[in-house]
């Protein structure tokens, strides 16, 4: 997918004025918190699970090499095939050369925010095939031709009058013309024309929610199916996941399961968990006749080694998101690329550099609700923080920020110079407002005037002027 | 500690704030007179300018950890750092991670850290001092919950606990009190019109709780919420937590004009 990072402010600003988005917003993120905090609320182990996932992943980064080739032999054992992606073109490149191979015309996919991440659809595309996500919400955004908004809830930007005109637009060629409104008769509809897809595709292709080291299964997680339809109809199978994915075996994975259901969508566990371990055995009644799993890099092997390793234990809940309050202001497509919000913001800038998405790691107010919620106890805030130190040893800032930081630094390691500076501004702000109380235009600030708001004036004297005046202790 | 120095109490550096220093001198006298109510002796180290939250948030490590040494001597002298504010004590907290390379800044800095504290939690859990209380505020107030103290020092039921000992006050509880009013240093600044929205939603659930006034523990976000506040014509007064408590929310609140 192609990245927009770099036109954050004006992605946020137009999001901001988007009546439909923010109806859609205010409705998403309410249900959201409302439900993880139920779950987790009514389950008592909650906090001991997330302390022993920390520990599995963990220990699994620690060895990662070691687990990857355990669950590579594993799936070849099963009859499978791994195939090992450095980067987002490598990926496209082995996706496109199975689906050539198997001279495919038609692909399925479930969700994978990884074939998003290296781009799997544009590139099969490209080579003359059709490519049909099968999770709704998936479909819905393929069908608008936008990229996803979230990484569990894809078009949850999305208003029911806007999926209602998109199918009435979409699926007339299929012969359905009556325009829906109901939530129930648009799923039905959606499900009635993708079952032809799924018996007619050659090739499905699914993400990964874990990759199990000991028996080489692939795990995924969804609450409509499509993924399992997607992996046992087609003739060949792909499995797309990033090398973080895997976990050494299924007790740690159901640990995860625990609080993966339970942080995304506040439910105990998902409508489905499947595990696909590999093609159709002479005995099976179905499943592929070709099982490929390809392991992504694409960046994820540096965070390895340096201070952004923690990120790495991410299994994808979109609980960051989710209780994010500038995601919560202006959704997942002003921070131009596949992952939003919190998370999006740490791997944004590391998988596609820091001068593309330089605004990310600076839009956050560092309230820390993020990390407050990961159930992998992601420290969010500070990888945000040691981003933000990156970019200023590279010098990435506007030189007005940087000047700004400079002039204030200069100055509050003098404190002689400090106490008259501030003298003079508490009085000049204080005779500003006025009698008012406050200011509406202020030199220098007029970008907090920008948030609709105005400038409380100071009261007049500082604090350390008054305390000196009336023989405080600590000027003795 | 000895007879003679339990007798004396505690002596307290007190952590101004940049922002109450130039802002808002009635919360630090404020601060001050809750913390002698309580028997302390407090001291302002003249040398504090600002805690260098700004400068670490921003990646500018390197003028974060000159701030951070100058608070750890400045403070050092003192049995506790306190300050009327969960993001100054929060920024205080985070000073070993400034020093990787020094192991003597790491343990001067942490062992700051530990005796450094939020304003009410440390008139509460530290001092026990919720009886020292003696105030009057009549009307109904809500209460932010500012995300530093709250998420970083478990700053929640204490300052709830030190009002309900204000006489005629009435707490409603605000939707999202938890939740970030859009404040964030220097994000309200660089991002106004994201920051505009989030505080917009803020005063929004503060107004709907029918309030006269609206308190919270840290100016930052005081100064945010009343600047919407007082833009949207709302007639809710903000005041320092602090100023409630120690009896000086009598004059006009943060962004009012002055009383004729």
């Amino acid at each position: 997918m192609e990245s927009h990072s770099h036109e954050f402010v004006q992605r946020a600003g137009a999001a901001l004025h988007n009546p439909t988005l923010q109806s859609a917003l205010a409705r998403a993120k309410d249900g959201f918190v409302l439900k993880r905090f139920n779950a987790v609320s009514a389950l008592a182990e909650f906090d001991a699970l997330r302390d022993r996932a920390v520990e599995i992943k963990n220990h699994t980064l620690e060895h990662l090499d070691h687990y990857l080739e355990r669950y590579e032999a594993a799936v070849q054992r099963n009859g499978g095939q791994v195939h090992w992606a450095a980067d987002a073109e490598e990926a496209r490149n082995i996706v496109r050369d199975i689906c050539r191979e198997a001279r495919a015309r038609s692909v399925i996919k479930g969700k994978s925010m990884v074939g998003e991440e290296v781009g799997v659809n544009e590139a099969l595309e490209a080579d003359g095939l059709e490519v049909v996500e099968t999770d709704l919400g998936e479909y819905i955004i393929q069908l608008a031709e936008e990229p996803p908004s979230h990484i569990i809830a894809p078009a949850i930007h999305k208003t029911r009058e806007e999926i209602s005109e998109l199918f009435h637009r979409f699926h007339a060629k299929y012969g359905y013309k009556k325009k829906l409104t109901e939530v129930s008769d648009l799923v039905n509809e959606a499900r009635q024309v993708l079952r032809q897809k799924y018996l007619s595709a050659d090739v499905g292709i699914t993400g990964a929610n874990f990759l199990v080291a000991e028996n080489g299964c692939n795990i995924i997680v969804t609450n409509e199916g499509n993924g399992d339809l997607t992996s046992t109809l087609p003739r060949v199978q792909i499995v797309t996941a990033g090398i973080e994915k895997v976990v050494p075996n299924m007790e740690d994975t159901t640990t995860l399961l625990r609080l993966l259901g339970r942080s995304a969508t506040g439910q105990d566990i998902t409508s489905y968990t499947s595990l696909f371990s590999g093609p159709r055995r002479p005995a099976d009644p179905d499943g592929p006749e070709a099982y490929h799993v390809v392991l992504i890099d694409n960046g994820r092997s540096a965070m390895l080694g340096d201070e952004f390793r923690e990120m790495l234990r991410c299994i994808r809940c979109g609980a960051c998101i989710n209780h994010c309050p500038v995601y919560g202001a202006i959704g997942g497509h002003a921070y131009g690329w596949v992952y939003p919000g919190p998370m999006g913001s740490v791997l944004t800038p590391l998988t596609l550099g820091l001068r593309e998405a330089k605004d990310l790691p600076n839009a956050c107010t560092l309230n820390g609700r993020c990390q407050e919620v990961c159930p992998v106890r992601i420290p969010l805030p500070d990888l945000l923080r040691n981003l933000r130190h990156r970019q200023f040893q590279a010098r990435l800032g506007t030189a007005r920020t940087r000047w700004g930081l400079a002039a204030w630094g200069w100055l509050v390691r003098r404190p002689a110079a400090y106490r008259l500076v501030t003298r003079v501004q508490a009085r000049m702000l204080a005779a500003f407002g006025g009698r008012r109380g406050y200011l509406t235009r202020v030199p220098l600030a007029g970008n907090w005037m920008a948030g609709g708001r105005v400038l409380p004036a100071p009261q007049g004297e500082t604090f350390m002027s008054a305390w000196k005046r009336r023989g405080g202790r600590g000027h003795e | 500690m000895t007879t003679s120095e339990s007798r004396r109490g505690p002596r307290v550096g007190l952590l101004v704030t940049c922002l109450v220093d130039v802002y808002r001198p009635d919360v630090g006298f404020a601060a001050v007179r809750l913390l002698e109510q309580a028997g302390c002796t407090v001291v302002v180290p003249t040398r504090q300018t600002c805690c260098g939250q700004p400068a670490h948030n921003s990646g500018d490590n390197i003028t974060a950890a000159e701030l951070a040494r100058a608070v750890i001597t400045a403070f050092e002298p003192y049995d506790y750092l306190v300050a009327p504010s969960g993001s100054c004590v929060g920024s205080v907290h985070k000073y070993p991670d400034l020093f990787p390379h020094s192991a003597e800044w790491q343990s001067r800095a942490r062992h700051l850290a530990d005796r450094s504290f939020e304003l009410f939690r440390f008139l509460t859990d530290v001092l026990g001092a919720g009886d020292s209380v003696q105030a009057r505020f009549p009307g109904r107030v809500t209460y932010h919950d500012s995300c530093s103290g709250l998420r970083q020092l478990g700053v929640k039921a204490q300052p709830r606990e030190l009002l309900r000992r204000v006489e005629g006050l009435e707490l409603v509880e605000m939707e999202d009190a938890e939740v970030c009013c859009g404040f964030g240093g220097t994000f309200c600044v660089k991002y106004p019109e994201i920051s505009g929205r989030m505080v917009a939603d803020k005063a929004k659930a503060a107004e709907a709780t029918g309030a006269d006034a609206l308190l919270g523990g840290d100016l930052g976000c005081l100064l945010n919420m009343a600047g919407r506040l007082k833009a949207a014509g709302s007639a809710v007064r903000v005041y320092h937590t602090a100023e409630v408590l120690a009896g000086m929310a009598d004059g006009p609140g943060i962004g009012d004009a002055e009383a004729d």
